[in-house]
């Protein structure tokens, strides 16, 4: 019998101790996988849905979003892409295939993400004339943190209907405060484009002047804020160009989106 | 009382690991704003430190001294992480709030206090035992506070409106202190203040 304190015992004993615990902590991973994987699927339909304004208490989310239709979109072009697999298409992970990612020109970088994915999803929702909502995924970069979120704009591509992130880092309190439900409402009714189609919604430092002619283009910042409130600036001004989904918005005015 | 049912209950009251030993303050701070997180925290803290007494006791006669911390935290890591999957799988709103807190109950001093005093010298029933009593301990706080701060802080129980809140048109005013982690540091010295009034042998001498 070896002695308890010596080193075989203890070189023993450690070895079959993380043996013993990785299986542990392996098999729960590899068991519990599906039922996680079901329960994000869940939350992002939930987030869609919620960025979209279109949560309804009794009303299961799976039947809520048989309205979303999820179309693959190529931002070069602003076409749908077909022979693309939609419910198997991850655009934060196929930014990292060569086969589909984009290194964005500096110059126009204003999100600070570097690359994307050549094809985003986009989330139409349908009613019974056609599209009359259109939910766009958008993320870029926070004070500390990559910040992924959802807009939804009226079928007129400039309306904000909703606007929401739903993964970020920001410090609790301050710029945490974009999870905001007070916050989040300030966006509803806001014009992403003015009359000549430039970008123009921006979040400004302090309280949005009514009075004036632009406040239907600015949405109060987040008091202590500044970093995290130009963060989302940048996020839509960079989603909302060229580069981003203005050729797929325009696309959706001329009615040259067909389903 | 039998020997068993004392290791049980001394826990909750006399030798309180909040109350008394004043040790898992910092959970208690962050996720007790909702009496919902509260309750799966305290579920949570209660499995890891019963099953992780068990196992260490169960062992702890083959435990080289001079790792056994490090044995100690092994095991208690992986229980974490196996908690935090079950969590994630079957309380996946609930995990998503408690953030990085779940992860953090490797770091709760009551787990590794309760396995280094208590399981490295009893027999695995005993430990078990003892790792429920004291989850129950931090449990009843827990829940205390938890009832307390989501009542006063946002007029729910379990996310139902208790008291109408005077946004929604009802007639009362929420206290947003008790949302804020500060008020639980309030709530709890209250709480050890009568805890002590009640039991003054608690009192420590000077």
């Amino acid at each position: 019998m070896l002695g308890k304190d010596s080193v075989k015992k203890t070189l023993l004993v450690s070895i079959l101790l993380c043996l013993v615990c990785s299986v542990l902590v392996s098999g729960s991973a590899v068991l519990l996988k599906p039922i996680q994987q079901m329960n994000k699927e869940l939350d992002m339909k939930t987030n869609i849905l919620a960025a979209g304004g279109l949560l309804e208490v009794g009303i299961s989310v799976d039947e809520l979003f048989k309205k979303v239709r999820p179309v693959v979109v190529d931002l070069l072009t602003g076409e749908i892409v077909t022979d693309i697999d939609v419910n198997k298409f991850d655009q934060y992970v196929s930014q990292k295939d060569p086969r589909f990612t984009y290194v964005i020109p500096r110059s126009s970088d204003l999100a600070g993400i570097k690359i994307r994915s050549k094809y985003s999803k986009v989330y139409l929702v349908l009613d019974d004339y056609g599209i009359s909502e259109i939910i766009l995924p958008v993320h870029g970069k926070g004070l500390w943190s990559t910040m992924y979120g959802f807009m939804a704009l009226d079928k007129d591509t400039t309306t904000v209907k909703g606007f929401s992130f739903y993964s970020h880092g920001e410090t609790p309190g301050l710029g945490g405060e974009v999870d905001n439900s007070s916050w989040k409402k300030l966006w509803q009714g806001k014009k992403l484009y003015d009359d000549n189609w430039v970008s123009s919604l921006n979040v400004i430092k302090g309280v949005v002047d009514k009075s004036n002619e632009k406040a239907v283009y600015q949405v109060d910042g987040l008091s202590g804020a500044t970093l995290t409130s130009n963060g989302v600036s940048n996020i839509i001004s960079y989603w909302s160009s060229h580069d981003g989904f203005a050729k797929f918005l325009e696309k959706v005015r001329s009615g040259g989106v067909q389903l | 009382m039998s020997k068993a049912k004392d290791i049980l209950l001394r826990p909750v009251f006399f030798e309180n690991p909040i109350g008394i030993q004043v040790l898992g303050v910092c959970s208690a701070l962050a996720v007790t704003s909702k009496l919902e997180t509260a309750l799966v925290m305290f579920g949570a803290v209660t499995a890891v430190t019963a099953f992780s007494s068990a196992l260490i006791s169960l062992i702890r006669n083959h435990i080289p001294s001079n790792i056994r911390i490090i044995v100690q935290m092994t095991i208690i890591a992986s229980l974490v992480i196996v908690a935090d999957q079950i969590l994630k799988a079957y309380f996946f709103s609930v995990s998503k709030q408690m953030s990085v807190y779940v992860g953090l109950i490797i770091t709760n001093c009551i787990v590794l206090g309760r396995a280094e005093a208590f399981a490295m010298k009893n027999g695995p029933w005993l430990s078990f035992l003892d790792g429920i009593g004291n989850g129950l301990g931090y449990g009843v706080i827990l829940v205390l506070l938890g009832f307390i701060r989501e009542l006063f802080g946002s007029g729910k129980l379990l996310g139902f409106t208790i008291l109408s809140l005077a946004n929604d048109g009802g007639w009362y005013q929420p206290n947003g202190l008790m949302l804020l982690p500060p008020s639980a540091f309030f709530l709890i010295g209250f709480f050890i203040w009568a805890l002590k009034s009640w039991k003054k042998e608690l009192i420590e001498k000077d």
